[in-house]
């Protein structure tokens, strides 16, 4: 997207919403190095948002809105779920079409904007629960890394299904009570990381939203290596502060506690060497240019 | 907006890459030279697809489609489709038509029976988010225990999805309404699946003569910004579209919205009756019809109505006949006027269930002229001494009473 098509007629500027008027003059589109720490002084690109208080799912949003690279040429690519409730306010065009299909679609969008646009990058990003994309729809999860389709997978890992009422999902700790599982979960959280790394993603990652400079850091490589080498994965712990009974201001400790030496979010990563030399050498060019302006100046 | 930049996207009167100048649907249909040809209906799939500048497709095994999405692939081999794969289920290849149709490309995929059932929920909401896909059904039974054989049941379950659905009779149909089809389909008034669907092996498997359009024309290409929605593809202003999603609202603006969109999607599909009509000359084919029997059908079962009319004609009885070439939009205005004057209509089918009957039954008047039969199912052929011999056995037992 040119930035020119967002640009609204002068004549019309009166009766724009504030809204709108605050995407077109603040907004990060086009800014190549937007990052987290324009939160606060620039307008993201969720807004307003219906979850609940404090859910950490609505920091991790707008930690990933803020580091997507080109948001003016992404497309994203929802499931039903919580994050279906956010979507409608996020200001990059994005699909809600079924629970689970998720991968499937973005196999299709991804094909044809290379198709329709041979000369011009498009990202697609799926970002989901854990339901949809371990659950109901592994199956296309998976057979869209087998098939090396380049666009990137999130999921937003609560460990059951938040949205229906906390009800086990397969991501969901061993033991643990909850509905659907009145006895508690009788098998072992299903080790999607590590099966993303054996189903030929490029770059996975398993992390938690308390540290924006990390989800900056992983949600960009990501995009990147989906872009030019094939599918990477995320996992990010969005606990259901509401389903763990914890109160709204508790979920940043919950997630730091579970990142914490030996627990199950724990950060880790998995790239492959092919991946790891084009970030080398993306950085490297990118050192490159800084001295190149130092010294210009 | 996009298009016009886009390399894949030449306008009529220049060539594509494959050579083949893209002309006027309507020159291409009416007035360019058609050739004769001898194919199976597979074949004709084939051939449809490469007059009709398709961008993507998604292929997946299922008898009896397997050998026409097959050479789909061997037409992007060559260069005549923009992209291909073969998919994991019919649930993912709807959904991988869907994807690519939000962003914004005119897409092509074949399914049959059980696949068709597979792929069930993509169906409404292809058509709630106005995604003019088309799909060819070439239907196969869909009951347990396990049959690939020919028969129409699955086009039952198709009727409230909120597609456009055309029976192909034979192998021209089949050809024509494949390339009419996206050209109805993808109207902006209308911008709706559209099922063509044709009966398995009975078209797929069996060798037709048909008048084809020149190899060397192919329509235009679609138009996605021509659209009731906007196309994913970041190359419109990306609004947020409302503050509150409706799945969390139990409202009365929240069931506003619901139902007024499925009425518009119903809407979309009447304002597709106008086009249809000029294109496909008429949403059903009458002959005969003040004949005191009529047979009335779709499909197959029109070709054997046919020859029935034919056998009747021997024994000096007049039987007319109906072909419903569109079952949604249903043609009902048409069907009732040209059934007024029966004093008996026959519904042959190819499955058990007579849904075309409780269609038919619908919309006449003095519905009890109607009557369900003769049945074939599970891969029967409807010889149309069979039609006779129900028609006679059953006007003779009606006479008695």
């Amino acid at each position: 997207m040119s930035k020119e098509k967002i640009v609204i007629n002068p004549e019309f500027w009166d009766i724009i919403p504030q809204d709108y008027r605050d995407l077109v003059d603040h907004a990060t589109y086009g800014k190549t190095d937007r990052g987290w720490k324009d939160v606060g002084s620039s307008t993201e690109l969720i807004a307003e948002h219906s979850l609940c208080a404090g859910c950490p799912e609505s920091i991790a949003f707008r930690h990933i809105m803020a580091s997507i690279p080109a948001p003016e040429d992404t497309v994203m690519v929802g499931s039903t779920g919580c994050t279906s409730l956010v979507f409608p306010m996020v200001a990059v065009q994005n699909i809600h079409s079924l629970f689970g299909n998720q991968n499937a679609i973005a196999t299709g969008l991804k094909r044809a904007l290379a198709y329709r646009f041979p000369n011009q990058t498009k990202d697609v990003i799926v970002l989901a629960g854990d339901g949809a994309t371990v659950d109901i729809g592994l199956d296309m999860t998976l057979q869209s890394w087998f098939r090396q389709e380049k666009f990137t997978t999130i999921c937003f890992d609560n460990e059951l299904y938040a949205n229906t009422g906390g009800q086990e999902s397969g991501l969901m700790q061993k033991g643990f009570v909850a509905k659907m599982a009145p006895q508690g979960k009788k098998f072992e959280k299903v080790r999607l990381p590590e099966i993303a790394r054996e189903s030929g993603c490029a770059y996975v990652a398993v992390l938690t939203t308390s540290k924006p400079s990390l989800v900056e850091r992983v949600v960009k490589q990501a995009v990147l290596i989906a872009r030019e080498i094939g599918p990477t994965y995320l996992q990010i712990y969005t606990p259901c502060i509401l389903e763990i009974g914890k109160q709204s201001m508790e979920g940043l400790q919950e997630m730091r506690d579970s990142e914490s030496a030996g627990e199950r979010f724990k950060f880790r990563e998995f790239i492959t060497p092919e991946a790891q030399a084009f970030i080398d050498d993306m950085n490297a060019k990118k050192k490159a240019d800084k001295l190149a302006a130092s010294a210009n100046n | 907006m996009g298009t016009h930049e886009n390399p894949n996207t030449p306008h009529i009167g220049t060539a594509n890459k494959k050579g083949q100048m893209i002309t006027a649907p309507e020159e291409i249909f009416f007035n360019a030279p058609r050739t004769q040809a001898f194919l199976t209906g597979s074949e004709v799939i084939k051939e449809a697809v490469k007059r009709s500048s398709v961008d993507f497709s998604v292929a997946y095994p299922i008898t009896p489609q397997s050998e026409a999405s097959s050479l789909v692939g061997e037409l992007y081999a060559d260069g005549y489709v923009g992209d291909y794969m073969r998919g994991e289920s019919e649930f993912a290849v709807m959904g991988q038509c869907a994807g690519a149709a939000f962003g914004g490309a005119r897409v092509f995929t074949t399914t049959a029976g059980p696949g068709t059932l597979r792929a069930f929920e993509n169906f409404p909401m292809w058509a709630g988010a106005r995604l003019p896909i088309q799909v060819v059904f070439t239907v196969r039974g869909v009951n347990s225990p396990l049959t690939i054989q020919p028969d129409t049941l699955e086009i039952a379950f198709m009727l409230e999805t909120g597609m456009l659905l055309w029976h192909a009779e034979d192998a021209q149909d089949l050809f024509d309404f494949m390339m009419k089809g996206y050209i109805v389909a993808e109207l902006p008034e209308v911008h709706l699946p559209i099922g063509v669907i044709c009966d398995g092996f009975f078209v797929t498997h069996t060798k037709d003569v048909v008048s084809m359009t020149p190899e060397d024309m192919a329509l235009p290409h679609y138009n996605p910004y021509a659209n009731p929605t906007p196309v994913m593809d970041m190359e419109t202003a990306p609004i947020r579209h409302m503050r509150d999603p409706f799945i969390m609202k139990s409202n009365y603006i929240s069931y506003m919205t619901h139902a007024s969109w499925q009425l518009e999607v119903k809407a979309a599909m009447e304002r597709s009756r106008k086009m249809t009509r000029k294109l496909l000359n008429g949403l059903i084919e009458v002959e005969n019809p003040d004949a005191e029997i009529l047979l009335v059908s779709s499909g197959t079962a029109v070709s054997q109505s046919r020859e029935a009319i034919r056998l009747f004609r021997d024994k000096g009885v007049k039987v007319g006949l109906v072909k419903i070439k569109t079952i949604r939009p249903f043609p009902k205005e048409e069907i009732r006027e040209a059934t007024k004057n029966a004093k008996y209509i026959f519904v042959p089918e190819f499955n058990v269930a007579g849904w075309m009957a409780r269609e038919i039954a619908s919309v006449v008047e003095r519905n009890e002229r109607v009557i369900a039969g003769p049945h074939v199912a599970g891969g029967m052929t409807m010889p149309p001494e069979v039609i006779v011999e129900e028609v006679e056995r059953t006007i003779a037992r009606m006479n008695k009473k």
